[in-house]
C-alpha cells in the first residue's frame, strides 16, 4: 500500500465515519404519483408521432416522415450534396442503398479517427435507442445502428433515422426501454444550442449544426 | 425530521478543522458588497433582462406539466432518501463504479481533492486539460491549483469562458456570465480570445458561438486530459450524468484518454430510475426547455468508445456538516438549477457577486454559510441577504424551504453571538425597560415627540433619511419615520374627555 493509498483509505473511512453520525437515521419512501404511462391508456400512436415532430421542429431540427419502403428515397433526399457519409458499424446496408456518395463504415475496415470524423461536409447517419415525444428526445446508447459517442459528435451533421415502434410518451417510459444503462447513452434534444447569452437560446456552438430526422413508418 | 445532532452544537465545533473551504467564502459582508454592485447600472440592467427572460420560460414550460407538483414530491423524497442513506449508496456507487473500470477517490475538503485532481493530470503527463463547466470545481478553486502547478485549463463552457477570458468570476449557477451583455461578450472576445476574428465577429449571439466553437475544435480534438462535474450519480449502476446545452461536455467526456470527474456525495442517486424524476426537473427549472440539448451517461469506461481511465473524485467539504443540522440538510437536495436565483427580488438587483461566493442567491445564501460555518469569512451575513418572500420555496424542483433555512441560519448566528455585546440587544433592553411601565412609556413619547418637532419643520413626508450615529445604522438603508405630532394614547384619552365614545358617528 502506497502512501497514497493510505491517504485514499482514511479519507474515505473518516467521511463515511462523519455521514453516519451526522445523518437522519430514517429512510425516506418515494411518492411516485408523478405520470409514468401514457394519460390515455394505448393513446393513437399517429398523437404521439406527431407530438415528437412537433417538439423537434420547435428545436428547429429538419424532420422528414416516410414509409418503411421509401427509407433510402427519403434518406438520400435529406443527404442532398452531401459528399460523404460515415455511418456506424452496424448500421443495415440498405439505408444508403440510394445514397450517390462515398459511405465511409465505422470499423471497416479500422475505426475512423477524430480527423476523419471532422472532414468539413460530411454527414453521419445512425439509427438510435428510443426517440421521447414529450421532449424531442433521440435516445442513443451504444447499439449497432448507433455506434461510438463521437461518431454523432464531431460531424457538423447528423442524421438520425426513428423508427415509429420507437416512440414512447415520456421520460420514464424512454430510459425504460434501455436494454443496459451502463452502456454510454447520449440524449440529443436538437441541434447544439446554447443559452449562455443574454439566456436566448441560440443554435448552433460545439455539438452537430444540423440535426435531421426520419421519422420512418 | 429526526436524529443527527444539532446545529452550532459542541459536537460540529470539533470537527471543524474538515469544515468546507475554497471559493465559497465571502470576503466582504453582504450590504457592503451589494452597495457596491448597486453602483453599476447596466448590471442591473442586464441582469433584469436575463432573469425576466429565462423566468418566463421557466414558468411556460412548468406550467405545461400537469404533473409538476407530484414530480418536485418524488424529487425531494428521493433526495431526502439520499442524504439518509448516503454511507450505504456511497459505497455501492464505489463498487458499481470500480467494477466497470473507474478509479474512485475521496476528498475531505477542497485543498485535499486540488492536490488529488493535480497529482492525477500530472500523472498523465499532460499540461492542457479542458474543462465541462462544474460547480464543485469552482467550490474548491481547481483552476487556481491547476494553474499554479503549471497546467493550463481551457474552460469551454461559452459562459465559463467568457469568465475566464474577461479573468472575471461567475456571478450565476448555471450562466457564470450573465451579468454580461452581448455587446460586452463581443469587446471580451475581441480584446482577449486568441486568433479571433474580427471581421466576422459582431454582437450577433449566434457570431458569438461561432466564435468560440472555432476558438475551442481544435482543443477539443486534440485534449488528453478532461475534467468534468456530474449533476447526478447513480448509486445502483456507478453511472455519472452530465446534463448541457453545447456539445462541449459531450467533447470532454467522449474525446480525450483520461477523464477526472469531481463529484460531491450528495449528487447521488439510488437507482437508474431516479433519473426519470430529474431529468424532467432540471432542464424544466434551470433553461426552461422541455429537455437540455445533450445529457451524456458513462459508467466506468468502455473499449473502444471514450476515455481509457475515469477517475471519479468524492468530495465532501463541509457537506457532512450541512447534513448535520436537522433543518439546514435540505440544502443538500439541491440539483444547482438556479431557478432560486432567476426569480429572486434580490439576486435580480445586486447579481452574483454580491454574494462572495460561487454560490450565490437564494440557495448560496443557505449554502456557502453551512459548508463553511457561519465563522469563514463574511459568511454569517448571508442569510440576511433576502426579503424572505418565498419565491425561491414556489420554484425549487426539490422543494428545499429556502426561507425556513434563511431564518434558522439566522437564528443559530444570533444565538452564537449571545455572549457578545451588541448594540441592537442593548437598544431592545433599554425599549423593554421603557415599555413595560406605562408612565415611562408615556415619557419617552413625549421626549421623543418635542425632539423630533423641529425636524418634522424640514421634512416634507414626516419621515428622516438620515438619522445621526449610532441611529445611522437604522437609516443607512431605510428612511425613518417621525413620532407622530400627537399619540394614540394622547388622541384617546382626550376623545374620553370630551364624551366621544357617545359620539356614534365617531365610531363607524
Amino acid at each position: 500500500m502506497t502512501r497514497a493509498d493510505e491517504a485514499r483509505g482514511s479519507a474515505r473511512e473518516e467521511i463515511l465515519a462523519r455521514i453516519r453520525a451526522a445523518r437522519p437515521t430514517t429512510s425516506v419512501a418515494v411518492p411516485r404519483r408523478y405520470r409514468t404511462a401514457p394519460a390515455v391508456a394505448g393513446a393513437a400512436d399517429a398523437d404521439l408521432l406527431d407530438l415528437l415532430v412537433d417538439r423537434l421542429v420547435d428545436y428547429r431540427a429538419t424532420v422528414r416522415r416516410c414509409a418503411p419502403v421509401d427509407l433510402a428515397e427519403a434518406l438520400a433526399g435529406l443527404l442532398g450534396a452531401v459528399p460523404t457519409v460515415v455511418v456506424p458499424a452496424g448500421a443495415p446496408e440498405h439505408w444508403l442503398s440510394a445514397y450517390p456518395g462515398r459511405i465511409r463504415r465505422d470499423g471497416d475496415p479500422v475505426p475512423l479517427t477524430v480527423a476523419d470524423l471532422d472532414e468539413p461536409g460530411l454527414a453521419v447517419v445512425t439509427g438510435c435507442a428510443v426517440a421521447v415525444a414529450q421532449t424531442g428526445t433521440l435516445v442513443l446508447d451504444g447499439g449497432p445502428e448507433q455506434g461510438r459517442r463521437l461518431l454523432s459528435l464531431v460531424p457538423d451533421h447528423h442524421l438520425c433515422v426513428v423508427r415509429a415502434d420507437q416512440v414512447v410518451a415520456g421520460v420514464p417510459e424512454g430510459l425504460a426501454r434501455l436494454a443496459d444503462p451502463t452502456r454510454p447513452i447520449t440524449m440529443i434534444s436538437g441541434p447544439s444550442a446554447t443559452s449562455d447569452i443574454e439566456l436566448n437560446r441560440v443554435e448552433g456552438v460545439h455539438g452537430p449544426r444540423r440535426l435531421d430526422v426520419l421519422l420512418v413508418g | 425530521m429526526s436524529g443527527g445532532a444539532p446545529g452550532g452544537t459542541g459536537a460540529q465545533r470539533r470537527r471543524g478543522d474538515r469544515r468546507g473551504h475554497g471559493n465559497i467564502v465571502a470576503p466582504l459582508p453582504f450590504p457592503a458588497a451589494a452597495r457596491r454592485e448597486l453602483g453599476n447600472p447596466q448590471l442591473r440592467a442586464n441582469l433584469r433582462r436575463a432573469t425576466h427572460t429565462i423566468r418566463d420560460r421557466r414558468a411556460r414550460v412548468v406550467g405545461e406539466t400537469p404533473d409538476w407538483a407530484h414530480l418536485r414530491a418524488a424529487g425531494a423524497a428521493i433526495k431526502d432518501d439520499v442524504l439518509a442513506r448516503l454511507p450505504e449508496l456511497l459505497e455501492q456507487f464505489e463498487a458499481a463504479a470500480t467494477a466497470a473500470g473507474a478509479t474512485v477517490h475521496w476528498a475531505r475538503d477542497a485543498a485535499e481533492a486540488r492536490a488529488l485532481v493535480t497529482d492525477l493530470v500530472r500523472g498523465t503527463g499532460s499540461a492542457e486539460v479542458v474543462k465541462v463547466k462544474s460547480m464543485a470545481t469552482q467550490e474548491i478553486g481547481l483552476n487556481e491549483a491547476l494553474a499554479e502547478a503549471g497546467i493550463t485549463v481551457v474552460e469551454t463552457d461559452l459562459a465559463e469562458l467568457i469568465v475566464q477570458l474577461a479573468d472575471d468570476t461567475p456571478s450565476h449557477i448555471l450562466v457564470p456570465a450573465i451579468h454580461y451583455n452581448r455587446r460586452q461578450i463581443r469587446e471580451i472576445f475581441a480584446d482577449r480570445m486568441p486568433g479571433v476574428d474580427l471581421d466576422a465577429l459582431t454582437d450577433e449571439p449566434a457570431a458569438l458561438a461561432e466564435a468560440a466553437r472555432r476558438y475551442l475544435r481544435d482543443r477539443f480534438l486534440n485534449a488528453r486530459v478532461a475534467i468534468s462535474g456530474a449533476n447526478f450519480a447513480v448509486a445502483e449502476t456507478g453511472t455519472l450524468v452530465v446534463v448541457e446545452s453545447e456539445g462541449n461536455g459531450r467533447m470532454c467526456l467522449t474525446l480525450p484518454e483520461t477523464l477526472i470527474s469531481v463529484v460531491g456525495v450528495e449528487k447521488l442517486l439510488p437507482t437508474f430510475r431516479d433519473l426519470e424524476v430529474f431529468l424532467q426537473l432540471l432542464p424544466r427549472s434551470a433553461t426552461g426547455e422541455r429537455m437540455n440539448p445533450y445529457t451524456s451517461m458513462w459508467t466506468g469506461v468502455t473499449p473502444g468508445d471514450g476515455p481509457r481511465a475515469l477517475h471519479v473524485v468524492l468530495l465532501d467539504n463541509g457537506r457532512t456538516d450541512t447534513l448535520a443540522d436537522p433543518v439546514g440538510r435540505q440544502a443538500l437536495r439541491c440539483i444547482r438549477c438556479s431557478a432560486c436565483l432567476n426569480v429572486c427580488p434580490v439576486y435580480e438587483r445586486v447579481g452574483g457577486h454580491a454574494y462572495g461566493s460561487v454560490y450565490p442567491g437564494p440557495i448560496g445564501a443557505i449554502l456557502s454559510p453551512q459548508l463553511t460555518g457561519l465563522d469563514a469569512g463574511a459568511n454569517r451575513s448571508l442569510p440576511y441577504a433576502s426579503t424572505l418572500c418565498g419565491a425561491c420555496f414556489d420554484v425549487c424542483p426539490v422543494r428545499i424551504d429556502i426561507p425556513q433555512v434563511l431564518v434558522h441560519l439566522r437564528q443559530r448566528d444570533v444565538d452564537a453571538r449571545r455572549g457578545q455585546p451588541s448594540p441592537e440587544r442593548m437598544a431592545m433592553r433599554a425599549l423593554s425597560w421603557v415599555m413595560r411601565d406605562r408612565r415611562r412609556y408615556a415619557a419617552a413619547l413625549r421626549a421623543a415627540r418635542r425632539g423630533a418637532a423641529p425636524l418634522r419643520l424640514l421634512t416634507a413626508g414626516g419621515e428622516v433619511r438620515r438619522l445621526p450615529w449610532p441611529l445611522s445604522a437604522w437609516t443607512s438603508s431605510r428612511d425613518a419615520p417621525l413620532p407622530a405630532a400627537r399619540t394614540f394614547r394622547d388622541w384617546w384619552a382626550e376623545r374620553t374627555a370630551h364624551g366621544g365614545r357617545e359620539d356614534g358617528r365617531d365610531q363607524g
